[in-house]
């Protein structure tokens, strides 16, 4: 038998010589919270390290503990087998680890290369910008990742674009240990292989990657162990070879999770009632030509790469994108005149927002507040006095059907976790009784959990007979829970997939590959002729 | 019970719980201070100022903010004052000076919601013009009104009984916006604009409009002020008015406004109004000096402002 002590001293003998980075029984609590409870973690080097769990398992708690932003209140950290103290970001870089976290934190309005260089500017003794050499430096770290011109604004780039600045300023910080809080999370599937490539690149020199996702395939096809966290424990390790997604889902949830998808619409259910006609629908330069139905109890999908045009169709239809739109509308086979979104909401068509706390919900009103945003005046007597009492039980209404889980309805929304504040914005939509719903990208940042439910809300919906056109740039989503996808590039319709038409590579192929051939072809004369695109 | 607690969690209870504080505090230490003569007079500073004060929270709560209250003050002063000594009927003379204080406002929204601009440089070129316009129009001197009827002036120095009209006026228009502002669609909206402009955007909200009202109403409720400040005091002196802008945002904001939109009470900015003038005039019974008022109501500012920091940070 060993002591205690002699245990703990074989085992830092036994851990092996490529482990970098080791995380022993870390606990941390926030006021009553648990966020972590004596959690252990090890990162080997040239790793990818996948983290899954649903949000508030405590990933996000544990990856700022690495990198000095909260303290632990108990446990050790070892970097290299030597315990280390990390009490701040700054000293978390000296260690090598960079982190990169989910939201977007450039300067917009500076250039690439002094984003880039911030921190060494900081520290710099010099007192001129050397601008030249700053250049230089960061053309060498984009030699390894994609060809940005260090010169241009960070607002001029696309988001996937921002995301490998971001990445890059990790790596010139010359770091070991990168860690990565769902970087796919705003990307294409695209754009996201060409992030794998680089991080494969990366590992291969030697760098170990912390990878947070909550999309199962990419942790299957791209990382080499995942780690599962549920309510502040440490579930498992394995490596991805030695399990299936299901598995893994299992455990982050603690409950079987029999189907990820609700199911389809059956035969039976095929009406073949056109609920909204879309008649050759044009906007000067981002669309043309969109012609399309919505059929009563169907979920129609709308793919394509970021910038295609997706969203843009969407708020063109519904009144959102200003008066140069043209093209034809019928709702029921009634003609509908839509000039701005006042008249689509009359009409009973709504529009989800992408981007929930920018411009989703109020996240400092009340989840009631929220909820009847669309039509207060449906709440409210006709004085134009605001019915509390009215307000208060449409939201509990809602609440009830979307399973919302909150403490007081007069709660902020900002106290809600980012699937349930989802959750208000869709009941938002639903106050006004719609026939036609458009949601764009609506389970971005959404837990596992939270995600099924709101699939499920979408398929109960559609069976009621409203319009369904979901956006999204996850394609096993629109796949798993769309009947019929259709596929947006360069602002036109290129094709439609249903039933077993309904594959990855199918729409990856609608969705980009013909692009390239349109990009190599037509462009450059209409460029020479001036035609406008 | 959860209700009890919600009352005791309000901005409201703790201004009121200082301002009587204050009270006792100041009783004791003055004699003067709990008499009829000194509520009056302190009432009376802060009852024409707390409309536009009413005006700035609407504002704030939109998003959006106004520089040039003070000067649309004097302007409208300035601007009844001269109609009438150029034979205009003072109250035909009101009228059209509280329209085109709403026009002034109409070309601040204007300006914020066609060309795009900030409602902070708006306002303060705003701020500029109408004070040039109020020494254009007087030629740089006050003017003298002391032939307004009577009938007018009693709107500014009459008394209902032992309470002053301007106070009675003030009192029902504080109680009429501050149940609009809680309770009517209309004033949601506001909240709504202020809160999350595109999130209103995308609920169907005109915010642009939303936006251009409250500029409008802002400036509409600062020429009805200065009109009752003519009637007062039966003169309209160009330089009016100076600083006011500071002190109403400072009331709005010690009332729990954020300049960040979307928060706000009319009852908190009032309380913050009379926060501020209570501690004005308390310092003046004290005999402390004229030159540390400034300071002191600066640093009061400071306090509350980061007092509602700490206290959000902590929530958070």
């Amino acid at each position: 038998m060993l002591s205690p002590r002699e245990l703990c001293k074989s085992k830092v003998r036994a851990m092996s010589p490529q482990t970098v980075l080791k995380i022993s029984k870390i606990s941390k609590s926030f006021g009553a919270t648990q966020a972590l409870n004596a959690v252990d973690f090890e990162l080997r080097t040239g790793e990818i390290h996948a983290l899954a769990g649903e949000n508030g398992a405590g990933k996000s708690t544990l990856m700022n503990i690495i990198d000095g932003i909260h303290q632990p209140d108990s446990g050790d950290i070892y970097i290299h087998g030597k315990k280390v103290n990390i009490s701040s970001p700054a000293e978390a870089q000296q260690m090598g680890i960079g982190f990169v976290h989910q939201e977007i934190a450039l300067c917009p309005d500076i250039t690439v290369a002094e984003n880039i260089f911030m921190a060494q500017t900081n520290a710099s003794k010099s007192i001129l910008m050397n601008y030249s050499d700053l250049h230089t430096k960061a053309r060498e770290v984009f030699a390894q990742l994609s060809p940005i011109d260090p010169g241009t604004l960070v607002k001029n780039l696309s988001i996937s674009n921002q995301q490998l600045v971001e990445i890059a300023k990790a790596l010139t910080l010359d770091c070991r240990i990168l860690i990565l809080d769902e970087p796919t999370a705003a990307l294409t599937e695209t754009e996201a292989q060409v992030l794998f490539r680089i991080m494969k690149n990366l590992t291969a020199n030697g760098i170990s990657i912390i990878y947070i996702s909550h999309r199962m395939v990419e942790i299957f096809e791209n990382c080499d162990r995942v780690s599962v966290f549920r309510d502040g424990q440490h579930i498992v390790t394995n490596d991805v070879a030695d399990i299936t997604p299901d598995d893994v889902v299992n455990s982050m949830v603690g409950r079987v999770i029999d189907n990820l998808y609700p199911p389809k619409q059956s035969d039976a259910e095929v009406t073949g009632e056109v609920i909204l006609k879309v008649d050759n629908f044009c906007e000067a330069s981002r669309f043309r030509n969109v012609s399309f139905n919505v059929n009563r109890g169907e979920i129609l999908g709308m793919a394509g790469l970021i910038g295609a045009g997706r969203s843009e169709i969407a708020k063109g239809i519904c009144g959102l994108e200003g008066e140069a739109v043209t093209g034809d509308l019928s709702l029921e086979d009634q003609p509908m005149e839509i000039r701005n979104y006042q008249d689509s909401i009359a009409n009973g068509m709504v529009y989800l927002s992408e981007d929930r706390k920018g411009d989703g919900v109020f996240l400092d009103l009340s989840i009631a507040a929220n909820i009847s945003a669309l039509s207060v005046e449906q709440v409210s007597t006709n004085l134009g006095i605001v019915d509390n009492a009215r307000e208060a039980s449409q939201a509990l209404t809602l609440g009830e059907r979307l399973n919302l889980k909150y403490g007081h309805i007069n709660h902020p929304v900002s106290s809600l976790s980012g699937g349930n504040q989802q959750k208000v914005a869709i009941a938002k939509m639903l106050s006004v009784n719609p026939k036609v719903i458009f949601l764009d990208e609506p389970t971005r940042g959404v837990d596992v959990g939270a995600k099924s439910e709101i699939h499920k809300i979408l398929r109960d919906l559609a069976r009621d007979g409203v319009g369904i056109i979901v956006i999204s740039s996850e394609l096993p989503e629109l796949i798993g829970l769309c009947d019929r996808v259709m596929v947006i590039r360069d602002g036109i319709i290129s094709g439609e997939v249903d039933g077993d038409q309904m594959t990855e590579e199918n729409i990856m192929h609608l969705a980009s590959i013909a692009q390239t051939e349109a990009l190599a072809s037509t462009r450059p004369e209409q460029y020479k002729t001036g035609t406008p695109l | 019970m959860a209700r009890l607690k919600r009352i005791a969690s309000m901005r409201e209870t703790g201004l009121i719980v200082i301002i009587a504080i204050l009270f006792i505090v100041m009783s004791f230490a003055s004699p003067y201070f709990l008499t009829w003569v000194n509520m009056r007079a302190m009432t009376m500073a802060f009852a024409v100022e707390g409309i536009v004060v009413v005006g700035m929270t609407i504002l704030l709560i939109s998003g959006g903010i106004d520089l040039s209250v003070g000067s649309v003050v004097t302007f409208a002063m300035v601007l009844a004052g001269w109609l009438f000594l150029n034979g205009v009927d003072p109250w035909t003379a009101s009228a059209i000076t509280i329209v085109a204080c709403a026009g002034v406002g109409g070309a601040m929204g204007w300006c914020v919601t066609r060309i795009g601009l900030h409602h902070f440089i708006v306002s303060l070129a705003f701020m500029v013009i109408a004070r040039g316009a109020c020494l254009l129009i007087t030629q740089g001197r006050p003017l003298g009104l002391y032939t307004l009827p009577a009938e007018f002036k009693f709107i500014g120095q009459g008394a209902i009984g032992p309470v002053p009209f301007v106070i009675i006026l003030f009192v029902v228009l504080v109680i009429v916006f501050d149940f609009m502002l809680r309770r009517t669609t209309i004033f949601r909206k506001v909240f709504y604009t202020g809160s999350n402009e595109k999130a209103a955007a995308y609920s169907g909200i005109r915010t642009k409009k939303v936006v251009f009202l409250s500029t409008v109403l802002c400036s509409t409720l600062c020429g009805i002020a200065g009109v009752i400040y003519m009637a007062r005091f039966a003169s309209a002196p160009p330089h009016f008015g100076l600083g006011m802008e500071l002190n109403v945002i400072a009331a709005a904001v010690i009332g729990g406004a954020s300049l960040n939109g979307g928060v706000g009470t009319i009852l908190g900015a009032i309380l913050g109004a009379v926060l501020l003038s209570v501690v004005t005039s308390s310092l003046a019974l004290l005999d402390v000096s004229v030159y540390w008022q400034d300071i002191i109501r600066g640093s009061i500012l400071l306090a509350a402002v980061s007092f509602d920091h700490m206290l959000n940070k902590k929530k958070a």
